[in-house]
């Protein structure tokens, strides 16, 4: 994965990384010409006694010098250009791929761990992406630039090299083994981490209202433990590294010295030739240490690449369209034809066999007992969820055969959980629209009875809000998410139970204010309150995913036995005053 | 980050200005934020002046409590340093024996070695005096290979001595190095519960992740990578340019002169490359909050159409964060070139002039080959250190960012001698309390009320009229700016937080559940309860009904978005949860907003139960669940306006009667 992540994404800097290996090879050879002048400077300078040669040989090794930081330095620049490109490109691509998940592939990963192979992930591969453009291009070069060298300097003990170089590389290969599953435990321990701190923050009010921040640290020391145990023992591992390279190395320069005395011995060898093998040795056992240095990395990179590459091979199972289909109207009509919806593994659906149709111009309410299904039916339109069977239709298409975009763009939904972004009040009422004009936003916010506690804020439009809009009590919350849906215009309005923290008067005036504004449009409320729907045009009662009654408030009071019930819950208590 | 940096300076000043802090610091945030909208790419904040020299030191500080270790590590890398030091010089020896083998076998057999350097004299082969002077040489003989045996044997010991300390070191440094990072995580927790609300108010959620996971995480990575190889380096240094010293002064003299060069660069290369560093993993925590915000609002981000507006601002932070890291890169990444630069200087140096006096007679060849075998030693651990100098930089920019949030205001301290309460009544009074965010836009102005022990409280009036505020400011969440607030009698600002919360149940507008099984959340309300008491609680607020037709009952692990679970279930679990707790001082705020009307009917009865021996503030909407309240406090605009029970408020026809009358305005009759 490792592999592939790479050939596809560092295609792009095929030209720069071209670049980093041409510079590395004339920077790797120039440093490997250098001993070879100094064996020069020993066998003809100093044996001769030459002077003159000593020196000018110097002179060249300084130009040679010269040379290898230039291309070091262009190296380096390219190096670190292609990198950081990369680590871009892919956290771009990671990000757009979790675009086109829906909600089951978003619970599948959890935020949380999406956030990490987002960000951290993709750090640990693009830092090995860095340490290769500086270091590993450079190592291989190093290593056979010094095994030519080495070898034109004395064949004979070049068998050395050949011992040494596969101990040293099977020998960290067994170690690099073992640390891989451990990085695995790593990157998901990272993940447990950052979810117990998401959840500590999100409900940071629970936790302290009921006094549980012994328990939570209690979670996260778990969680802590858990990952500085992981990576404890892949540090142990790590640490074996260095050590068993440097023995190798060094143990290989005795080598060397030793039988090279042999060949010295025998006179098949200048003593000259054995100081630059010895140099070029360590020129190889060198590079084949930097190479460790990386090799270091490999482990957790490609654990990462591997949760990265997971994301990225994942379909959204809510898929576009091959060929979308075009509808013939606008309209807006909605259309529920069979529909039945489960979640996947569940034994018994969540929606079974729903047929309905919400008009244009009509307002369809939406109304049964916690646990029914309205949510689901809702988020059914917009294919947060696609129907497992019957289909839902928008103008007389299936939704999953129109654009995605096009789909979108026709629905403004006020989701139950109504999440502001955090920025400006102006900026989340644009959100679905972003060319809206002031005025327009103004107009939304009438129509949604927000313009007052906006105007009242110190900056009005431009207040900023916190994420998630705990700036702002519920009510507030709620009817901005109103205005944001209203300033998008489209055909179909999804409210799904978007009244409840309002209060009555508020609510009343809200929705008398909606009707002009939403009068060509389809409108489908999902609500608890019987008095928010009573004089909707179409009432469908949910019980346990099946429609046990469809029609008008007055009708239904006397035809559906569970819309009875539930407004006698309502009348009971409020009626008894009255 | 604007918050943190005044939170530097502000820290440890008296606790009523901290909570003050942070509230200004949160208007900054939020104004910070106010230029445009939320993806349209946020202001680039002030370029924060890095201090890599403290952030350092206090890094290094926090290895503290493992001394010995650290101690131990060090004495384990000077015997390995020096082993790996003296390891060449032993070598070098081997070559001197090779090298009088040499020459030895260039002299004819049977002279002694005084009248072979006689005839070299003679023949004016400099060289060969050269070895004959320094070196023992028997004429006529080759290689002696029993010594040269020695030798190397000799030298195969001492690096095999060197590779067991090596490890040792890095076996007991990895350890150091991950309780290190492990109580740096547990600060960085211990914090978040010291931190006010409002500095949370003020952050982006994946800001504040990115710090305890990503730059943790570097830290980390960077100690493990650094601080081996670091003391390795500065040591062998040392012990080489011992070595040196010992073979040639003059040599050595070169080679020192390298020091203070590389030194000098290393600053000044490190110096320009910080900044960028800083700003690396300050566009990463930026980047991560964004990502964070919009997989969180993932519905939203695709409902609205705002793939391509999402996508577009995640293009400007990732490529913010791009040139960052590759300025951070590039600039460190200059430091090595440089060192091999200065290297590769020093190396052609000693070759020439080690080349010359070895021609001249001063110095054997085989102290040469050890002296470049060392100068190469001496440069290559300079190059090392110089080459962790990004991974170092990069971590201390990482860490200053932990630190920065370690020092951010925290909320006033427990008093050191809490106030308790002598009986556990309930009573809480309110006593011209005011509260605000902003000094021009008080939230709550001169409040006073009074719940007595028992007394169910509702409070009503519009969105917006600070409802939420009260029961914040009752639990302690926000500090008051002017009045008190009693329980029991006693202020609770002199109270311990644990002390006032643990006699309150709270359920609130949004709920909250953690990821596990419904079962745990409801135990979360009280964790010594037993598995009885969690089910009878579930019964009590009608959770056992829905919770029976799951297919793992309460063993159902609620997921990240809850989705399995309705939004009504889930308010039904938070109520059950606080039914658990058995609070004296109950706060229902709005806890059956998405529950349907037929459950909350039933609810009222079980909530009623639980009203009845203690003190609750409800806030509601639905006028019919309050309407048997002791006591209805109407608000507006952050002040009571209205107070009296429901018969008495609609007798006066004033704000509760027209609230209640608009609750029939589309209401069926």
């Amino acid at each position: 994965m490792l592999l592939r992540l790479l050939r596809t994404h560092l295609g792009a800097y095929r030209g720069p990384l071209l670049a980093v290996g041409g510079l590395q090879l004339v920077s790797t050879i120039a440093s490997l010409y250098l001993p070879r002048l100094n064996a020069d400077i020993i066998d003809n300078g100093i044996a001769r006694g030459d002077t003159g040669y000593i020196v000018s040989t110097g002179g060249w090794m300084l130009t040679v010098t010269l040379l290898q930081i230039v291309c070091s330095v262009g190296a380096v620049w390219f190096g670190a250009r292609t990198a950081m490109g990369f680590g871009r490109d892919l956290r771009a691509a990671v990000f757009h791929r979790v675009g086109t998940f829906s909600a089951r592939e978003m619970n599948r990963f959890g935020a949380p761990s999406l956030i990490t192979r987002n960000t951290n992930d993709v750090q640990q591969v693009q830092m090995l992406v860095l340490l290769s453009c500086t270091m590993l291009v450079a190592a291989p070069i190093m290593c056979i630039g010094g095994v030519v060298m080495a070898l034109n300097e004395d064949i004979g003990l070049s068998w050395l090299m050949v011992v040494s170089v596969p101990v040293l590389v099977i020998s960290i290969g067994l170690v690099i083994r073992r640390m891989v599953p451990l990085f695995w435990l790593v990157q998901t321990r990272i993940d447990v981490v950052n979810r117990v701190l998401r959840e500590q923050i999100t409900g940071i009010r629970v936790v302290r209202a009921f006094v549980r921040e012994p328990q939570e640290v209690a979670r996260f020391a778990r969680a802590n433990a858990d990952i500085t145990d992981v990576a404890t023992a892949a540090g142990r591992l790590q640490a074996l590294i260095f050590p068993i390279v440097m023995l190798v190395l060094n143990v290989s320069s005795v080598g060397v010295l030793w039988f090279g005395a042999g060949r010295i011995d025998a006179g098949q060898m200048q003593i000259g030739a054995l100081t630059a093998f010895l140099a070029y040795l360590l020129q190889i056992l060198m590079a084949v240490m930097m190479a460790t240095f990386m090799a270091i990395m490999i482990p957790r990179a490609s654990v990462c690449a591997d949760r990265i590459g997971e994301v990225l091979d994942t379909v959204g199972s809510v898929e576009p369209p091959a060929a979308p289909v075009a509808p013939l109207r606008s309209d807006g009509e909605l259309v529920f034809d069979a529909v039945t919806f489960s979640y996947p593994g569940a034994v018994a659906p969540v929606l079974s066999e729903i047929s309905f149709t919400a008009s244009p111009g009509q307002t369809t309410a939406v109304i049964g007992s916690t646990g029914a299904g309205k949510t689901t039916l809702l988020s059914l339109v917009p294919r947060l969820f696609d129907a497992t069977g019957g289909a839902v239709l928008l103008d007389g298409v299936d939704v999953r055969q129109l654009d995605q975009e096009v789909l979108w763009s026709r629905i403004g939904l006020v989701p139950q959980r109504p999440y502001l972004f955090s920025g400006t009040v102006a900026g989340n009422l644009r959100y679905g629209r972003p060319d809206a004009s002031d005025d327009e936003l103004w107009a939304a916010l009438e129509v949604a009875q927000a313009a007052d506690f906006v105007r009242a804020m110190p900056e009005g439009l431009r207040t900023a809000v916190a994420q998630g809009g705990t700036s702002v009590s519920g009510g507030q919350r709620q009817r901005l998410a109103i205005a944001r849906a209203l300033v998008r215009r489209p055909e179909v309005y999804l409210f799904d139970d978007s009244f409840s923290a309002l209060d009555l008067t508020t609510d009343a005036r809200l929705r008398a204010a909606l009707a002009p504004v939403t009068a060509q449009a389809t409108v489908v409320i999902v609500a608890q309150r019987v008095s928010t729907i009573a004089d909707a045009d179409q009432i469908i009662v949910l019980d346990d995913g099946v429609v046990v009654g469809t029609g008008r408030h007055e009708e239904l009071l006397t035809s559906c036995a569970a819309y009875g019930e539930i407004v006698a819950s309502q009348l009971s208590a409020e009626g008894a005053v009255a | 980050m604007s918050t943190s940096t005044r939170g530097r300076g502000q820290a440890g000043k008296a606790p009523r200005q901290d909570a003050d802090t942070a509230r200004a610091a949160r208007g900054m945030a939020a104004q910070r934020r106010g230029g445009g909208p939320p993806w349209a790419g946020v202001g680039q904040p002030a370029e924060k002046p890095s201090d890599f020299g403290p952030s350092a030191r206090r890094l290094i500080g926090r290895l503290r409590p493992e001394r010995a270790g650290v101690l131990t590590v060090l004495v384990l890398c000077v015997v390995s340093v020096a082993l790996n030091v003296i390891g060449p010089r032993v070598l070098g020896h081997a070559t001197d024996v090779i090298f009088a083998g040499v020459i030895g076998r260039q002299l004819p057999s049977g002279i002694t070695e005084a009248e072979a350097a006689d005839q070299a004299r003679a023949a004016g082969n400099d060289t060969v005096l050269g070895v004959l002077e320094s070196q023992d040489v028997v004429p006529g003989a080759g290689i002696d290979s029993r010594a040269l045996g020695l030798v190397l044997l000799g030298v195969i010991a001492i690096y095999l001595c060197a590779a067991v300390f090596g490890y040792g070191q890095g076996h007991l440094l990895n350890g150091i190095v991950q309780r290190t990072v492990y109580r740096l995580r547990e600060d960085a927790e211990a914090k978040l519960n010291r931190l006010p609300l409002a500095y949370f108010d003020g952050q982006q959620r994946g800001e504040v992740l990115s710090r305890v996971t990503n730059d943790i995480d570097n830290v980390s990575t960077s100690l493990q990578q650094t601080l081996s190889q670091l003391l390795t380096s500065l040591l062998t240094v040392v012990g080489v340019l011992v070595m040196m010293v010992l073979i040639s002064p003059l040599l050595a003299l070169i080679a020192l002169v390298t020091v203070p060069v590389s030194l000098l660069l290393t600053r000044a290369i490190a110096k320009r490359s910080q900044p960028y560093f800083v700003a690396q993993w300050r566009h990463t925590g930026a980047l991560n909050g964004l990502i964070e915000e919009s997989f969180t609002g993932h519905e939203l981000v695709r409902v609205f159409g705002r793939r391509r507006e999402a996508g577009e601002e995640f293009r400007t932070k990732n490529d913010e964060l791009m040139s960052a890291g590759f300025g951070a890169q590039f600039v460190s990444g200059l430091i090595m070139p440089s060192m091999m630069f200065i290297g590769n200087l020093n190396y052609v140096a000693i070759a020439v002039v080690g080349g010359l006096r070895v021609a001249s007679g001063s110095m054997s060849l085989g102290e040469v080959q050890a002296f470049i075998q060392y100068s190469r030693q001496f440069t290559q651990p300079l190059t090392q250190a110089a080459s962790m100098a990004n991974v170092l930089q990069s971590g201390v920019a990482s860490a200053e960012r932990v630190f920065e949030l370690l020092d951010a205001p925290e909320q006033s301290p427990d008093p050191a001698v809490p106030a308790v309460r002598a009986e556990r009544r309930g009573r809480v009074e309110f006593d011209h309390v005011a509260f605000f965010y902003r000094p021009d836009a008080p939230l709550i102005r001169d409040l006073s009320l009074v719940a007595e022990p028992g007394q169910t409280v509702a409070i009503v009036g519009p969105t917006g009229a600070g409802k939420t505020t009260l029961v914040n400011l009752v639990m302690r969440f926000y500090e008051i700016d002017a009045g008190r607030i009693t329980l029991d009698g006693v202020d609770i600002a002199t109270m311990s937080r644990a002390d006032l919360r643990s006699g309150v149940g709270m359920v609130l507008q949004d709920t909250w559940l953690f990821g596990g099984t419904i079962f745990d959340n409801i135990a979360y309300g009280n964790p010594g309860a037993s598995r009885e008491q969690v089910l009878e609680a579930a019964r009590a607020t009608y959770v056992d009904r829905f919770v029976h037709s799951l297919p793992d009952g309460y063993d159902t692990v609620i997921d990240e978005e809850a989705s399995n679970i309705s939004a009504g279930e889930k308010q039904l679990i938070t109520i059950a949860r606080a039914f658990l707790s058995d609070p004296s001082l109950l706060i229902l705020d709005e806890a059956t907003s998405s529950v349907d009307t037929r459950t909350e009917l039933l609810l009222q009865h079980a909530m009623a139960a639980l009203r009845s021996d203690r003190t609750s503030f409800v806030i509601a909407h639905r006028l019919s669940t309050i309407r048997d309240a002791d006591l209805i406090l109407v608000m507006q605009d952050g002040a009571i306006v209205e107070q009296g029970t429901h018969e008495d408020l609609l007798a006066v026809r004033g704000a509760y009667w027209r609230l209640y009358n608009a609750q029939f305005a589309g209401a069926p009759t």
